[in-house]
């Protein structure tokens, strides 16, 4: 115990110099570290939102609506496929999250089959003998649908985040169906939740001149869908041909413009595939009207007087500046699979965010001299040793929240302040265990050698049961709760290191210089 | 040389397992009292767990609460409440959850805020859904749990099932009446309420584990000893390190009470507590446990400071 190899010492050393230099970076201002020479250390620790201040949205993807509405288009594909087909059935509907029908002819099921899996090959078939089918989404299939539909969810969120030049965004998936968003420096998320909250599904239809929008005479190739047109009074409707000319898939470029009127009108550039659709459709239907569907409501309905072959475009309608740009980010970005449901939100100032860092680092500074005053009074030069351990353990833990990428917050901190309390536990078991055999009347070397073999079991087992619950903590808990969670952890390791091999280093030192007789404790 | 200025001399000489009964009564009364309350009286959850809106605003010069409060209650917002916050120019304003989805939310939010005028600065705004709130809840719980079953498995794992079960049951009572103390006093319960107890948890298990390895240790040594005199001789020969240790770590965490600001109250106010309790129930639960479910007086449990020539020794007994 009292023997340190040359490779040990130097181990020891190498690792308290490596703290002292990592976590230095951390004293100085950002900007400050930004103008140093490259050979030095410049990395500093994240730090969270609620210290930095900025905006942090959690969403929920709407995954009912992206089935609801595939349930429908298999509707419809079944419809078609069974007129063509002359295949008859009764009681055609969705129920929750399965369609249901009941053929007339039983025994053409397996004509049935194909047609399914023609229609959508993700679903699972159940029959009954008497002609009762029910469709449903297999379950793997549902897994695959949620994370693609999640994973473009995230691509397009990040789009659209990007276009408003936010710097350093965090866009992360959380659990299954949800996505994390970090802001920070953003004080006011209003913007960005204004973005988000619209899927921008455009698509281009015809009008369905002939049919009225009273319910039971929208013919079945058509759908009523609202008029938000901007001078349309509030509830009107217009019906329009299901059949999708162009989406807005194709579109290259969209941007907020004025029309000839000096409105706000959003100017759009389809692909080339999109152009020569838009073109031949345009071309065809000269002298009707078409629909800008824009999320299932209608934004606009002009009426072609010649064929556009440009592959460009203008939609009017009822835009404020801000929406017409609001729409032309969400067309340049991309329409979300999803609607996103926002859960939860929480902002913190600039303000707050400084304030919290000074409060904790003055919590933990008191709490530094109080604990090192203290063991100077029960422990004279021991407890000179312990608190030379306590600064090495504190750099140590900045350094290795530094180099981990962890990021700070302020139960962080707290955690911290808390620790090096606790850290000092480790120098006092060993100080008392000295004690005890100095009383038991055992030599210097004697004691001390048995004080630091005895106490360490005790320190290990202590320190242990304290990393199962950072542990715990760390893994089940979420957002403050995980960054105690870090510093708790890492300063249980650090102190596990710096109050046994950093004080027995200080006590063999001492030991080998002055030779004592009597251990000053 | 630097010598210590206040020295522990003597080991204590007191008899805690006279005073062990008591202790039980004190815990028992204590246990069923946080009970009573957390039933009766619940815990003031903060949005985290409840959902709803919180806004901590800065005003320019002292707030003038009753004047806020006349104002926003107006809104028709059903119940927003103000309180003072830390300074006097600090307040925290929450309104209920809004029937209606998000939106609602955010409109309400925006009316306080139009309602107020220029001039507030606004620290913080959170908006918590409540089935967010639901998951965090149930997430807590769960990890208040497997924590406890943890601990007690890793000090079945060192030790054996007796010290398992004591370190089980002081830590639970440690909980329990954390969460009653909340109850009582109607401390904002929040997420970083819940990182306290976990963390008392694991400090009062640290501070069981010491006593735990003397009575251990002690067991070995004297293997004739009566149990009464074995418990009370380990808690007095480690009682100066209890001491010295709720000290320090009561020290950092009154500087975190006094210093760390309006945020880490809930926290530090937990932890107080905590470093107290686990204290106490160490030495008058943990530690008296071990007298009702006597562990084996030949402990197989591998000891770190037991020798392999030592093992062979009990061996070589036991046979």
């Amino acid at each position: 115990m009292l023997y340190f190899p040359k490779w040990l010492v130097a181990l020891i050393l190498g690792i308290c110099l490596a703290g002292v230099v990592l976590s230095v970076p951390n004293l100085f201002s950002a900007q400050t570290v930004d103008r140093w020479p490259n050979f030095l250390p410049k990395h500093q620790v994240n730090l969270g939102l609620d210290l930095r201040g900025g905006s942090y949205l959690l969403y929920q993807v709407d995954m009912r609506s992206v089935l609801n509405e595939r349930l429908d288009n298999v509707l419809d594909g079944l419809r078609n496929e069974f007129r063509t087909a002359k295949i008859g059935y009764v009681d055609l509907g969705v129920d929750h999250d399965l369609i249901h029908f009941t053929l007339r002819q039983p025994e053409r099921m397996e004509e049935v089959r194909g047609l399914v899996r023609k229609v959508d090959p993700d679903l699972a078939i159940t029959s009954g003998a008497d002609g009762t089918v029910t469709l449903k989404f297999s379950e793997v299939a549902l897994t695959r649908i949620d994370q693609q539909i999640v994973d473009q969810s995230i691509e397009i969120v990040r789009r659209r985040i990007d276009e408003t030049g936010t710097k350093e965004p965090s866009i992360q998936r959380e659990g299954a169906d949800r996505i994390v968003l970090e802001l920070p420096g953003i004080e006011n998320p209003d913007f960005v939740k204004r973005i988000l909250g619209k899927t921008a599904k455009m698509t281009f239809q015809l009008v369905d001149e002939n049919a009225s929008a009273a319910p039971g005479h929208v013919p079945p190739g058509s759908i009523a869908l609202p008029l938000k047109d901007g001078h349309s009074p509030p509830g009107a409707t217009i019906v329009v041909q299901k059949r999708i000319l162009v989406s807005g898939e194709t579109l290259t470029d969209a941007q907020a413009t004025f029309d000839q009127y000096g409105a706000p009108a959003v100017d759009f550039k389809f692909d080339t595939v999109g152009a020569r659709r838009f073109g031949d459709a345009t071309k065809a239907n000269v002298g009707k009207r078409f629909a800008i569907v824009l999320d299932n409501a209608v934004i606009s309905a002009p009426v072609i007087r010649e064929p556009i072959l440009g592959g460009q475009g203008i939609i009017t309608g009822s835009f404020t500046s801000q929406s017409a740009n609001d729409l032309a980010l969400q067309l340049r970005a991309g329409a979300l699979p999803a609607p996103l449901v926002p859960l939860e939100e929480r902002t913190v100032g600039p303000g707050l965010g400084a304030d919290s860092i000074h409060a904790g680092a003055l919590a933990c500074i008191v709490g530094v001299i109080l604990v090192i005053v203290f063991m100077v009074i029960f422990y004279g030069l021991f407890g000179l040793f312990a608190n030379v351990a306590l600064f090495f353990n504190l750099c140590l833990m900045m350094a290795s929240l530094t180099v981990l990428g962890a990021t700070l917050t302020l139960p962080g901190i707290a955690g911290i302040a808390l620790t090096l309390g606790m850290a000092v536990d480790a120098n006092v078991l060993i100080y008392e265990r000295i004690r005890e055999e100095v009383r038991g009347g055992r030599s210097v070397i004697s004691s001390l050698h048995a004080g630091f073999e005895r106490a360490f079991g005790t320190i290990f087992d202590s320190h242990l049961t304290t990393l199962v619950a950072g542990f715990l903590m760390f893994f089940l808990g979420s957002g403050p709760v995980k960054g105690f969670a870090v510093t708790l952890s890492i300063g249980v390791v650090t102190s596990l290191f710096s109050a046994i091999l950093v004080t027995r280093l200080q006590v063999v030192t001492w030991l080998r210089r002055t030779k004592p007789k009597a251990i000053p404790i | 040389m630097l010598r210590p200025l206040i020295v522990i001399k003597r080991i204590p000489n007191i008899d805690f397992m006279g005073l062990h009964k008591l202790g039980f009564l004190f815990s028992a009364l204590l246990t069923i009292g946080s009970i009573v309350l957390f039933v009766t009286q619940g815990l003031n959850f903060g949005i985290d767990f409840s959902g709803g809106t919180l806004i901590e605003a800065r005003t320019q010069g002292p707030a003038h609460l009753a004047e806020m409060r006349s104002t926003l209650n107006d809104l028709g917002l059903g119940a927003v409440s103000l309180q003072g916050f830390g300074s006097p120019d600090e307040v925290l304003i929450r309104v209920a959850r809004q029937p209606g989805g998000d939106q609602a939310q955010m409109a309400a939010v925006t009316k306080v805020k139009q309602a107020l005028g220029n001039g507030v600065d606004y620290r913080r705004t959170e908006v918590v859904g409540p089935e967010v709130g639901g998951e965090l809840i149930r997430a807590g719980i769960v990890a208040t749990i497997l924590a406890l079953f943890a601990i007690a498995a890793y000090v079945w794992l060192r030790f054996e099932w007796q010290f398992g079960v004591g370190a089980m049951l002081s830590t639970l009572h440690d909980t329990i009446t954390t969460v009653g103390l909340f109850s009582l006093l109607q401390i904002e319960f929040n997420l970083t309420t819940l990182a306290a107890i976990l963390t008392i948890a694991g400090y009062s298990v640290n501070d069981t584990v010491v006593i735990y390895d003397r009575v251990r240790e002690t067991t070995r040594k004297y293997k004739t000893m009566d149990f009464r005199t074995l418990i009370n001789k380990s808690l007095n020969e480690t009682l100066s390190r209890t001491i010295l240790t709720v000290s320090t770590t009561a020290l950092a965490v009154l500087s975190l009470l006094v210093f760390g600001g309006e945020v880490l109250r809930g926290f530090s106010v937990a932890m107080l507590w905590g470093v107290v309790i686990g204290t106490y129930s160490s030495l008058f639960i943990a530690a008296p446990i071990l007298y009702y479910i006597r562990p084996r007086r030949t402990s197989r449990a591998k000891g770190p400071e037991e020798t392999p020539a030592e093992a062979a020794k009990q061996k070589q007994k036991v046979s």
